[in-house]
């Protein structure tokens, strides 16, 4: 289970330290930052911006660019449910449902106890086996209503 | 001392097999056995995995699909001295759905260890660097043209072309980017390599950097692939340590070394200008062409970009000459194809196979039709990008051009099977919804194209205006088509004008019928 830190600068100027040297480091910056913070929160772009010698306005374009990062520090745990279509062809969009039934959020939400995120994703590289899921960096496939309801409940435990 | 062997690729581990291994240990040391687990990638026959193979004389005597709940009663029952099960399909190696497959580019995958260079080796590995630095960079280019290699990635470019043109770029600093960001339903072909057999990936980049003159490479892997990752990044150290890589290649001279980049969740980014941006840092949108990257690529540089498929399936192509992989195919689709089966299929996973196979055989022979048990309605070819497929064109060979003629596409080579529930309209939606999800942002046709193109097809779903949508939405598919930057807007009106051709009932046409005949 990942465990993040709090939002802290000096930790942050620190990450970005670490990764600033190689060529083209915002994404790997970025996602260092998320994998100790959980986030990369709107007070990180000055530093990057000032570490790459490039503008908050490049860092800020990068950061909204892609969808893995968020801008608010999320649940405990992150589920993803795979939507694409080999998944769709399995069942995916019932389970999607299902699980937001459960957990009572929609897709990019996070349940109110803070303990699980909720995003869609699309493809795991898993569609041999559809309909998939990932509960933080686990992987699960071939499943149905029964084994869904197993992965909620060991991602709200 | 018995040997068995269990996968540890993400589709393995996905339905258990990580239990399955740490059940085996649990029993081998209670018991006092004396068990050797080898960790391999996939065979690709997942409906079987977690698949427990046992070495014996004649072979690997395969077992699947094991739950690590029943391992002790396997071992009770003898599997571990290979005896017959209701479970076992016997010398795998045998087993018709694999034996009748051609694994070329997928040689070594499911079979050796993917985090031993020695394994690798001693399964024909690095004979493919050792012949190309013997030849010299314009013996390799010729050679890879030779074998008629398209781009695995789904555009089909011939490979040897595009190296050509790096190499005649004057000397300076030239780069070798792998695409490994796979990211089209339908497909995993890139990451049961990745995962399964690196290190053919890390030797077909360093032929390329030898053949064009560049010392450094990048692969750029999605981040939903996080086994990859840690696989890749394992072998190019031990490939580092080895001296496979670094200022003196395997002792020849050459400088080549490498990195991962892992991407960030945006589709886009598998097209190829968009991840030399993303790669460099920035937004990952596309660039229009020309200049060519071939020219004017990663950093500015003259660059290789080439998908996972195209670079691993260098290695054997000098190993055993480019007319013995030019030998297999058909027409202009010269070798073999990594074909992933998937979506509502019983025998879903990874075929390798010679161009020219039908599309029903894939369906309904090898991928024994759907897994629901109900009639396969419509076949997605190519990604969400590729054109729906109904039953009447099953004919249609697995052939680059061929595909083209059937207003399709073969793209990376997923095909992804729908039964008779599915709702063709809607999934035409998707393919718009998709492309407005995943559009970069920097042409219109793409970015408000799919935007409307989901209104229109509301609109003719709901019967509104139907007749005169239906024109609005061809001549948007066109203008899509023929104004986007690239294939992700370009492409994106196959899965809606093939759904909306061959399944025009889905679309309200009935209804419309209906409402005709009572006036």
């Amino acid at each position: 289970m990942p465990k993040y830190e709090t939002w802290a600068p000096e930790r942050a100027s620190e990450i970005i330290a670490q990764h600033q040297d190689q060529k083209g480091a915002t994404l790997p910056i970025l996602h260092a930052l998320q994998e100790v913070f959980g986030y990369v929160p709107l007070a990180a772009e000055p530093l990057i911006a000032d570490a790459l010698n490039i503008t908050r306005a490049e860092v800020h374009g990068c950061v909204t660019f892609y969808h893995d990062f968020r801008r608010e520090p999320p649940g405990r745990r992150t589920l993803k449910i795979c939507l694409a279509e080999s998944c769709q062809a399995s069942g995916g969009r019932a389970l999607a449902k299902r699980a937001k039934e459960k957990l009572g959020v929609e897709m990019g939400g996070t349940t109110a106890d803070a303990r699980v995120t909720l995003e869609p994703v699309y493809c795991l590289g898993l569609c041999h086996s559809s309909p998939a899921a990932m509960l933080d960096k686990d992987v699960y496939a071939a499943l149905d209503a029964e084994r869904l309801d197993e992965l909620l409940k060991e991602a709200q435990s | 001392m018995t040997r068995i062997y269990i996968s540890r690729d993400s589709g393995a581990l996905a339905v258990g097999a990580e239990s399955v291994a740490k059940r085996f240990e649990r029993e081998a040391t209670e018991r006092g056995l004396d068990l050797e687990i080898v960790r391999t990638g996939s065979r690709g026959m997942y409906w079987l995995e977690p698949l427990v193979e046992v070495e014996t004389d004649q072979g690997r005597v395969g077992y699947g699909p094991v739950k690590a709940s029943e391992v002790g009663t396997l071992i009770d029952e003898g599997i571990l001295a290979a005896k017959s099960h209701k479970k076992c399909i016997g010398v795998v190696d045998e087993y018709p759905w694999f034996k009748n497959q051609t694994r070329l580019t997928f040689a070594r995958v499911g079979i050796t260890d993917p985090r031993s260079l020695k394994d690798y080796q001693a399964h024909g590995g690095y004979a493919g660097l050792k012949r190309a630095i013997e030849a010299g960079p314009d013996a390799i280019i010729e050679q890879v043209l030779t074998s008629g290699l398209r781009g695995r990635g789904g555009a089909g470019f011939p490979t040897g072309i595009k190296w050509r043109t790096v190499a005649d770029t004057p000397p300076q600093q030239k780069y070798i980017v792998c695409n490994a960001d796979e990211g089209d339903s339908g497909t995993f072909a890139d990451r049961m390599i990745m995962e399964g057999d690196p290190f053919v990936l890390i030797e077909g980049m360093t032929i390329a950097g030898i053949a064009v003159g560049a010392t450094y490479g990048y692969i750029y892997v999605r981040s939903e692939y996080p086994h990859s990752i840690e696989a890749l990044r394992a072998a190019i150290d031990a490939a580092r340590a080895a001296g496979f890589l670094g200022t003196n290649v395997a002792g020849s001279g050459y400088a080549y070394d490498m990195e991962v980049r892992e991407g960030a969740g945006a589709y886009v980014c598998g097209e190829e200008t968009s991840l030399l941006d993303s790669v460099e840092g920035k937004r990952g949108e596309v660039r229009a062409k020309p200049p060519l990257p071939a020219h004017v690529g990663l950093f500015g540089q003259p660059t290789i970009i080439n998908n996972v498929l195209s670079l691993a399936t260098v290695p054997i192509i000098m190993d055993r000459g480019g007319e013995f992989y030019r030998d297999f195919g058909m027409g202009r689709s010269r070798g073999t194809m990594p074909i992933q089966l998937a979506g509502n299929l019983k025998y879903g996973g990874l075929y390798e196979t010679a161009f020219g196979i039908t599309l029903g055989e894939l369906v309904d022979e090898i991928g024994g039709g759907t897994k629901s048990g109900r009639p396969v309605r419509a076949v997605q070819v190519g990604g969400p990008l590729g054109a729906y497929f109904p039953r009447s064109l099953f004919d249609t060979p697995f052939d680059y051009e061929a595909f083209a003629a059937a207003d399709g596409l073969i793209g990376h080579g997923g095909v992804v099977v729908f039964d008779d529930t599915v709702d063709m309209a809607q999934q035409a939606h998707f393919a718009m919804e998709f492309c407005a999800i995943e559009s970069c942002g920097k042409c219109t046709p793409c970015r408000i194209g799919s935007a409307r193109g989901m209104e229109v097809i509301d609109k003719i779903i709901a019967n509104d205006n139907r007749a005169a949508n239906l024109e609005i939405l061809e001549d948007l598919c066109n203008t899509m088509k023929l104004g986007s930057l690239c294939a992700l807007g370009g492409f994106a009106p196959y899965p809606v004008m093939s759904a909306l051709t061959h399944f025009p009932e889905d679309f309200g046409a009935e209804k419309k019928r209906l409402e005709d005949a009572a006036e």
